[in-house]
């Protein structure tokens, strides 16, 4: 147990050194490269936005992904157990993921003007559901036949075999491309917060502190934005611990 | 084939017999004919067909004992809980697993597994076990473990069965009659009365009786195949 937290801490610790020695070494500036130590002063100085801004884009980012979740269930479903389906919807799918969803910011803030939250939760949704989608349509299509016969012989339902058999299945693949889409809904909604004129959140704080050439602040963003993502990466596995533990098998 | 009896169907591989499992168990409909199962034509899936495959097709995230009471969570919804483990349990101590019921199907052996399997087609009392080849993916020492549980399931419980198997040494002893199909498309070809005592025991098929049995079946597996008789 205690292994089990300090290596990670070990690790990231080693990792602030080497990042403090390469700027230290190379005698950087602090308007070219932030270092470690400028860290702590530029978030107790911005400590009341800190928050503000992060539960803004938490909140956003998880509710984005929440859809991201149903929706991308939906479509799994579908392209899963319908063989017209998957041959209609993957073309389109995988045009749309291929996409940069930085070019659709444009788009969505002209669609829904002033509609921040809106148009956040919808990028963060857009940029994650792809890998859910996928990953249930495979694990339901890829469903071996006996499963579906122990069930079927006895007159079971579509929906009872779906329910007892086919989801619990695709849980562990669920999970893992959950792991996936929570990172990537980050990404989806700093998008729209750095680009977006007046916006909210960590990525606008960045932006302001772009502007006026605030390194230290710039990099204390990315930093709570790494620091978010390991926050709901752990949620995501602690909802598996429970749902799907029974596919973690000790290492032999 | 008379209710009650056990019927072992042997052929070459890719003669059908799979697909006449899915048939008497109502899962595939016939090109053409139809399938009559005691008395009834078969239409549909029925709530009194039990199957064993191959592969144990255990669900990995219930324990042992969920796994066997599946069946009976469709097949009687409104069964108290208490009164299915019971059931479960029953059948589980038949077959020596007393002790896994609370195992996940990775923590036990393929043996073991196909036990729990067996379990599972029989706890809602079937009257037909339908079964496509259910030991051919063990070993030879597990297997006829598993004839002997066969057999002594079927004493405590009778139902028809019908059994898909490669193994002509299975078949005879499990069999009270054994049907060799021909190649496609399948007909049958031959049927054999097993002609043993019910309580047969392994050493029954190193008895002269068995091996004029067993002896005839390769002939006439080699013909369903298309090969020469070779003469004796």
């Amino acid at each position: 147990m205690f292994s089990k937290i300090a290596t990670p801490v070990i690790a990231i610790i080693i990792f602030l050194g080497l990042w403090e020695l390469l700027v230290w070494v190379n005698g950087w500036p602090n308007f070219k490269m932030a270092s470690p130590s400028d860290l702590p002063p530029a978030f107790w100085k911005y400590r009341d936005l800190f928050f503000e801004m992060g539960w803004q884009t938490l909140w956003r980012t998880v509710v984005g992904l929440f859809i991201a979740v149903i929706v991308g269930t939906a479509i799994g479903m579908v392209i899963g157990f319908s063989r017209i389906a998957r041959d209609a919807l993957y073309p389109l799918l995988i045009g749309f993921n291929a996409i940069p969803k930085a070019t659709l910011v444009p788009v969505i803030s002209l669609l829904f003007i002033g509609q921040h939250d809106f148009n956040t939760v919808l990028m963060a949704f857009m940029i994650s559901f792809f890998p859910i989608a996928v990953s249930v349509g495979i694990g339901l299509s890829t469903l071996e036949p006996e499963y579906r016969d122990i069930l079927r012989a006895l007159g079971a339902s579509r929906y009872t075999i779906f329910v007892k058999i086919a989801l619990p299945k695709t849980l562990p693949e669920f999970f893992g491309a959950l792991k996936v889409s929570a990172t990537l809904a980050f990404i989806g909604t700093n998008l729209v917060e750095i680009v977006s004129p007046h916006g909210r959140g960590l990525g606008a704080l960045f932006k302001s502190g772009e502007t006026n050439g605030d390194y230290p602040l710039m990099f204390a963003v990315l930093i709570a934005l790494a620091f978010l993502g390991i926050v709901l990466y752990y949620a995501v596995i602690f909802l598996e611990r429970i749902f799907a533990g029974w596919a973690d098998r000790e290492a032999t | 084939m008379p209710e009650g009896t056990f019927a072992a169907v042997v052929g070459p591989s890719g003669c059908g017999k799979s697909t006449l499992t899915r048939l008497v168990a109502g899962l595939m409909t016939p090109d053409a004919g139809e399938v009559w199962l005691h008395g009834e034509r078969v239409k549909g899936p029925r709530k009194t067909v039990g199957m064993a495959f191959q592969n144990p097709v255990l669900l990995e995230w219930r324990t042992i004992l969920d796994n066997v009471i599946l069946p009976l969570e469709i097949v009687a919804p409104r069964m108290p809980r208490a009164d299915r483990i019971k059931r479960a349990m029953e059948l589980l101590e038949m077959v020596g697993l007393i002790g896994f019921e609370d195992k996940r199907p990775s923590e036990l052996s393929g043996g073991m597994r196909q036990r729990a399997s067996l379990c599972r087609s029989l706890v809602h009392k079937p009257d037909v076990l339908i079964m496509d080849e259910p030991f051919g993916a063990l070993d030879a020492f597990t297997r006829e473990d598993l004839w002997q549980t066969m057999r002594d399931l079927r004493q405590a419980e009778p139902f028809t069965a019908v059994l898909i198997t490669h193994d002509l040494r299975e078949s005879v002893f499990l069999g009270d009659q054994v049907i060799v199909l021909s190649g496609r498309p399948a007909r049958t070809q031959f049927v054999l009365d097993v002609d043993l005592p019910e309580d047969r025991t392994l050493d029954v098929l190193f008895t002269p009786k068995a091996a004029d049995m067993l002896h005839v079946l390769r002939d006439q597996i080699k013909i369903a195949q298309g090969r020469e008789v070779e003469t004796h």
